[in-house]
């Protein structure tokens, strides 16, 4: 198996006020992946970031890039490592360009115009290189915030809520530029509230809640091993109870009888086949119906299925 | 393994020094408008009734006062401010996760206050000329001794600017300690005129030490011996390189 590019083990993180944010948190990183880790307000993310980058100090545990230790050897790792942070956090007073240029110098690389120039077309920012970061719209300034992440060129990319707060044509243009980032080899681990973020881009998946880790696993997987098909057949006439001959799918009567409510398969497109082999077992019982809703679970719903799971008392 | 980012280093000297000339009105031209006020009235208007100090003209006797005056406070506020900033705005997050240690994050911050501080000492030295007459005795000495000055406060205004959690502790300490205890401490008179119990009680404030050893290398005089007043400045120094190096260690205000 590949060695992985990030690897935390036992980490954890209790604040001076006595908050655990992270709590035995164990977690590989392959290189070149886009990992997602999705999780609700206050689960760790961020904190988890600023561990890896230097940002928090942590309580125990061991983190490893690049075959780095990060307690030891944190400046040969750290070269390679980029973080785009949530806060829109620049020096509004700087010329974009000198903004990104600084980054690049601050990560040890040489300075280099072509690449910083390059940089910033990538990011749609090349025209606006002289501004003041000041003068520049939220996506802009995230734009920038990126551009200065990626000007020295780093292995491993942390986005942290990339997209929060932009626009849904900047979104879809960023998801772009993540995608063009895995493929030049870029590894990235990107936190996110919007699931369907996760779901577009993401290879792999984490779930974390209260400073642990839930699950990992990747994205096509989790959704076979927790994604379900959910069909609602509307009757023509209501049923009081199962006939003896559909009994064997997992079915529900609802709305007084007048809706047949199937959940089962497994995130594989199975549970399509077993809802059009539940309508031939109607129409073979003489079981009318007027229409059929189908769909297929999200992440989302995994997510939000797994957090539920947590929240519910032993 | 890298072991010292040079070019990480150069980033943020270069930076911090921009930003001084991006604020040069209110950097370099507002001090020296102070100071050359202070010649006119002082060294000029009063000075030219007053008697020689030590066998010093009494314009020329406050130069290194007021030049001191200039170069405690700049050299404070410049440095606090480079790094209280960035953690007011959250910007911050760059250098903490930047290959930078404590050597480079305190050669680029601290250099760039002390260049400041030593770019406004030339200027007032110049501007001086203009209204008083003088000579360094011996000015390799003054310019050493000036740059030590220059950096043993901007490694105090960085402790400053990390400890202050809000934009008016940044003022207290130079409007309210270095500036009084700059008045205070032989600037305008000399500390072996005032009679007891005044004449130890000043000997008490840790800048007259300053003030009377950045004399001597001026004129060769001075209230207290030069090797008590490098020994303490030497010692302040070593001070505040420890404090930052224990606040790197342990993140304090820094790192979460």
């Amino acid at each position: 198996m590949q060695e992985p590019i990030l690897s935390i083990a036992g980490l954890s993180k209790v604040y001076s006020g006595g908050v655990k944010a992270l709590d035995d948190v164990d977690l590989e990183i392959r290189k070149g992946e886009i990992f997602a880790l999705l999780g609700p307000n206050g689960a760790g993310k961020t904190t988890l970031i600023g561990a890896v980058c230097g940002l928090v100090r942590p309580s125990g545990g061991v983190i490893t890039a690049f075959g780095h230790n990060l307690k030891n050897d944190w400046r040969s790792a750290r070269a390679r490592i980029g973080l785009v942070p949530q806060e829109l956090s620049t020096d509004m007073f700087e010329t974009v360009e000198r903004a990104v240029s600084y980054s690049r110098g601050l990560f040890g690389h040489a300075p280099d115009k072509a690449r910083i120039h390059e940089i910033l077309r990538s990011l749609s920012l090349y025209e606006k290189r002289s501004s003041q970061i000041r003068e520049l719209s939220g996506g802009m300034k995230r734009r920038v915030l990126i551009a200065k992440a990626l000007a020295h060129e780093p292995e491993l990319l942390f986005l942290d809520e990339p997209t929060a707060g932009v626009d849904v044509e900047l979104r879809k243009d960023m998801w772009e530029q993540i995608s063009a980032l895995r493929e030049r080899g870029t590894t990235i681990i990107l936190t996110t509230h919007y699931i369907e973020e996760a779901e577009e881009m993401a290879d792999r998946v984490g779930i974390i809640r209260g400073g642990k880790i839930l699950m990992v696993d990747d994205k096509a997987a989790m959704m076979k091993r927790l994604g379900r098909t959910e069909a609602v057949l509307q009757l023509a006439e209501p049923l009081s109870e199962l006939p003896p001959s559909i009994a064997a799918f997992p079915l529900e009567l609802s709305a007084d009888g007048r809706e047949l409510c199937f959940r089962g398969g497994d995130g594989t497109g199975k549970g399509r086949q077993q809802v059009a082999d539940l309508t031939k077992a109607l129409i073979a019982a003489g079981i009318d119906f007027t229409g059929i809703d189908i769909r297929e679970s999200s992440l989302e719903d995994i997510f939000v299925s797994l957090l539920t799971e947590q929240e519910e008392p032993a | 393994m890298i072991a010292f980012n040079i070019r990480g280093t150069w980033s943020i000297y270069k930076r911090e020094v921009m930003r001084s000339l991006r604020t040069a009105f209110q950097s370099i031209l507002s001090p020296v408008l102070t100071t050359s006020l202070y010649f006119i009235v002082f060294g000029t208007v009063i000075g030219a009734r007053m008697e020689p100090v030590d066998g010093v003209a009494y314009g020329a006797f406050i130069i290194p006062g007021l030049l001191m005056l200039t170069l405690l406070g700049e050299t404070t506020s410049n440095s606090s401010f480079g790094i209280y900033m960035p953690r007011f705005t959250g910007t911050i997050y760059e250098l903490l996760s930047a290959p930078v240690g404590v050597a480079e994050t305190l050669i680029g911050f601290v250099g760039a206050a002390a260049t400041k501080g030593l770019i406004l000492a030339a200027i007032i030295l110049v501007t001086a000329t203009f209204f008083v007459d003088y000579e360094i005795k011996y000015p390799l000495f003054a310019a050493l001794y000036i740059m030590l000055i220059a950096a043993s406060f901007s490694l105090f205004g960085f402790i400053l600017g990390i400890w202050a959690d809000g934009f008016e502790k940044l003022g207290i300490i130079p409007l309210l300690i270095l500036t009084p205890l700059t008045f205070l401490g032989g600037t305008f008179y000399s500390i072996d005129d005032l009679p007891e119990p005044w004449n130890s009680v000043a000997l008490a404030n840790p800048i007259a030490f300053l003030v009377s050893g950045l004399r001597w290398t001026f004129y060769g005089t001075s209230d207290v011996p030069i090797a008590l007043s490098l020994g303490l400045t030497l010692g302040f120094l070593a001070v505040c390189t420890a404090i930052i190096a224990f606040i790197f260690k342990t993140g304090w205000r820094l790192r979460e």
